[in-house]
């Protein structure tokens, strides 16, 4: 093991612990549970023991121990998974400035206020993970970071980690009218793919330099090529914003010749080519919106795609994109999607363990499960009533958002500087009527 | 009186008279019938005759006329009101082509009509009216001290004739960051603004005291500018103010005071935090969307999901507005951001009240729309369940008794 490896798993068992000290042993009882790894249950029991789950059933299955603090629940109230939001811009993140089309070097990680209010209305929103992606307006906008929204002090404090222990995230990629500019940016879609594909065959060469090489031999460091090595290696996926039928099979085909792992993100007219995008077995991140329009390439923006995408059998999660839309009220979204026609369970899924999966996190967060992150929302009711409110989001066995709180309430339903200040504005896609239109 | 004004007249009486051309005859059924006053009615019926609305009330109660077509839904409402948009003037591609909401040539423009650049047709419009919304007051936005004129539509019809009611209903204004020039124009700030919008105000004043000194030939000279703002002068046109900040709210309530002008605030992010001040100045609001994204330290920093019910608590008339979006969504729709504020304190009167009556009495069209009551426009929303319920659909909508849109939404 190198020098880098061991410190950085050094550092690994130092936080693990410390954020497990602050987890409850507890159960709650009462409540309808929906584990999304199964059927609802009525009467439900969720036990929760170090930041991790220990059980979950129905009252008449599990035994509480007697030592056990219990919270009681009422019999409307819900328990559902810590909502995964895979595409977000919380924190005022940043990454690609204007100087060029492609810029993988950039980091998210780099950019991320911990202590920005969109962090705690995301908490309040019930969301627990986040991919918080930088961008836009490039080919290549730079490296994402997924997020636990775990209490911590800075950004490497709620940073997922990889098995490797690398800081985990992926690649922000856009195709469509978003990336095209004035030079240095390309112009039409034909040079964007081409650029495109010269940099990933730069990063093919790169890597096979890298792999080929002995100790001392190999390729001089580049920041951008070693993060689209990665990308080839399978280890970082692209998260590839994309919206017009056309551009979404342009991306298929960009995958295609270079095999990294994609998932399609925003994709309005992925209603037009939901059975290409099932056949070509790639993932899909939806936003749905209010109304179609706003730039040209969302014309088509219809939340049929959420039903099309499954009925063609397509994986299919939810994002935010916050501040595009408020993650106080992604649960909405969901709402939408079956108002669209989408199936109950499917838009469950869409906003919990398929984009976990889509992140590579599925083995510990998305669903109720044994063994995973005790990562949990309870709900007055339904999640798809508009009636209901976000009551509790726990972490890791801790609570992160309580609606009787005053502070948190008032995150909850207040403006957006109602805690502080001179908080920054999160991120907003550039919205002057020019740029905004075409991004 | 002048010949510009009973030519005014003659145009107004011709668009508010007949109503759209294609007015039928049609019955609602419905199993719970919100009538947007008072109790809800089960299995309650609505008539419609000649588009206007001949009887509500319990189907055991209401006798269908013979041959009338009969809808029957779930749920029924009376159609939404949208309180202030800009749709029809901003369109869904938003690019300059469909872009008419806010002309920049100048700070104050109150001769810029809204049915000069209202497309009827434009898709956004299609999109209110698949979602029960049938009457939007909609026209010049946001942006600049005086924007331009609005206007008051149904959301059907292929032309500007067919669809619009009240062709120059209100002025835009706007108080605060929003006008301010940052190239060496004017306003550069606050203070220069309403400076400007004094003055203009005075010139109004002048102008209308000429006017009625002069003998029929001897008069001022014509001015599409003060002619407008004398109508606002005269309560004529009511001022809707949009003012974020507390003392751009204030300074709303100030300059009515002084000038004596019908003023409607309008967006109000602060509101929550003014109720007694708008209270007494009797000031209605229509609030911004309550989905409204706010940005960074901007003025809307202190938009409040509960404002709505805030102000409703404190006896302010309040409506919900879909206002104006820059970036997707382009459109707001009055359905869903009333939706929004029943997690928030609002009951279900009181949401549907956002987007029903309390538009029209604050837009002065409560005898024609905003409830199913005898004698009103037969404009109603149809539904599959609960109205407000995201998982709910449209299944429909009535204007005049035409069903106009027949779309599962």
């Amino acid at each position: 093991m190198n020098q880098h490896a061991s410190v950085l798993l050094a550092a690994l068992l130092l936080t693990v612990p410390l954020a497990a000290a602050h987890a409850d042993t507890r159960a709650f009882v009462g409540a309808k549970i929906i584990p999304i790894d199964g059927e609802p249950i009525n009467d439900g029991v969720l036990i929760i023991r170090d930041g991790k789950i220990e059980a979950v059933g129905s009252s008449d299955d599990i035994e509480i121990p007697d030592d056990m603090e219990a919270t009681r629940l009422l019999p409307e109230q819900v328990i559902m998974p810590g909502i995964v939001d895979t595409h977000s811009h919380v924190g005022e993140v940043s990454g690609g400035d204007r100087s060029g089309p492609i810029q993988p070097e950039t980091r998210a990680l780099d950019s991320i206020n911990v202590r920005n209010s969109g962090i705690k209305r995301a908490l309040a929103g019930g969301i627990t993970s986040v991919n918080v992606m930088p961008g836009s307006g490039h080919l290549i906008s730079g490296q994402t970071i997924y997020l636990k929204l775990r209490s911590g002090n800075e950004v490497t404090d709620l940073a997922y980690r990889r098995g490797d222990g690398e800081i985990a995230g992926g690649l922000k990629m856009a195709n469509g009218t978003n990336p095209i500019n004035d030079s240095p940016f390309p112009g039409t879609r034909a040079k964007s793919a081409a650029l495109v594909r010269a940099q990933y065959i730069k990063a093919q060469e790169y890597r096979r330099k890298r792999d080929e090489a002995d100790d001392d031999n190999g390729p001089a460091r580049d920041l951008g090529l070693e993060a689209m090595a990665e990308v080839l290696d399978g280890t970082r996926v692209v998260h590839f914003h994309s919206h017009r039928h056309d551009d979404l099979m342009t991306a298929i085909r960009l995958r295609d010749e270079f095999g990294f792992r994609m998932v399609l993100h925003h994709t309005s007219e992925a209603w037009r080519v939901a059975d290409e995008i099932a056949a070509a077995d790639v993932p899909v991140s939806l936003i749905l919106v209010d109304s179609p329009g706003g730039k040209l390439e969302a014309l088509n923006l219809l939340s049929d795609s959420a039903p099309a995408l499954e009925q063609a059998g397509a994986k299919v999660a939810l994002h935010t994109d916050d501040m595009v839309t408020d993650s106080r009220y992604f649960l909405r979204m969901g709402a939408m999607a079956v108002r669209a026609g989408m199936s109950r369970e499917a838009a469950l899924r869409a906003l919990t363990q398929e984009g976990a999966d889509m992140l590579d996190l599925g083995d510990r967060v998305g669903s109720l499960t044994r063994g995973k992150d005790a990562d949990f929302v309870v709900l007055s009711g339904d999640p798809f009533s508009v009636y209901t409110r976000v009551l509790e989001t726990w972490v890791e066995g801790s609570r992160r958002f309580d609606l009787d709180d005053e502070d948190d309430r008032l995150v909850a339903e207040g403006g957006f500087n109602a805690l502080t200040d001179d908080d920054g504005s999160g991120h907003m896609h550039e919205h002057d009527h020019e740029r905004g239109a075409r991004q | 009186m002048n010949r510009h004004l009973k030519t005014l007249i003659i145009f107004l009486a011709l668009a508010v008279g007949p109503g759209l051309l294609y007015a039928q005859d049609i019955a609602v059924r419905a199993g719970l019938l919100h009538t947007g006053n008072g109790e809800p009615i089960e299995n309650g019926v609505v008539v419609i005759a000649d588009g206007i609305i001949e009887a509500v009330g319990p189907a055991d109660q209401v006798a269908v006329p013979e041959g009338m077509a009969v809808v029957e839904v779930p749920v029924a409402t009376p159609g939404l009101v949208d309180a202030r948009s800009t749709v029809g003037l901003s369109g869904a591609m938003n690019q300059p082509h469909d872009q008419d909401q806010l002309e920049r040539s100048a700070a104050i423009q109150p001769e810029l009509r809204a049915i000069d650049a209202y497309n009827p047709r434009e898709r956004l419009v299609s999109w209110l009216n698949e979602h029960g919304i049938t009457t939007v007051h909609t026209g010049h936005g946001p942006g600049e001290i005086v924007a331009g004129q609005t206007l008051l539509a149904k959301t059907a019809g292929d032309t500007v004739e067919e669809s619009v009611f009240a062709p120059s209903k209100a002025l835009s204004a706007t108080l605060g960051d929003g006008t301010t020039r940052h190239d060496r124009s004017s306003p550069g700030n606050r203070s220069k603004a309403v400076a400007m919008l004094r003055e203009q105000l005075i010139r109004a004043s002048e102008y209308r005291a000429k006017r009625a000194e002069a003998e029929d030939d001897n008069g001022p000279e014509r001015d599409l500018a003060l002619e407008t703002l004398v109508e606002v002068l005269e309560g004529d046109m009511p001022l809707v103010i949009e003012a974020h900040r507390h003392n751009d709210i204030m300074t709303a309530l100030r300059l009515a005071d002084e000038f004596g002008f019908e003023l409607i605030l309008a967006g109000a992010s602060d509101a929550h935090l003014l109720v007694d001040e708008i209270r007494d100045a009797g000031a209605p609001v229509i609030i911004h969307p309550t989905m409204m994204r706010p940005r960074g330290n901007s003025q809307t920093q202190h938009a409040s999901f509960t404002t709505a019910s805030e102000l409703m608590e404190a006896g302010i008339e309040v409506a919900l507005q879909s206002g104006y979006e820059g970036y997707v969504p382009k459109m707001r729709v009055v359905l869903f951001e009333a939706a929004m504020t029943l997690p928030y304190g609002a009951g279900f009167t009181q949401a549907l009240e956002l987007v029903t009556l309390a538009p029209a009495r604050i837009l002065g069209i409560e005898d024609r729309v905003g409830s199913l009551e005898v004698g009103k426009d037969g404009d109603v929303a149809l539904f599959d369940g609960d109205p407000f319920e995201y998982t709910t659909h449209v299944v429909g909508t009535i204007i005049e008794g035409k069903r106009v849109s027949e779309r599962r939404r």
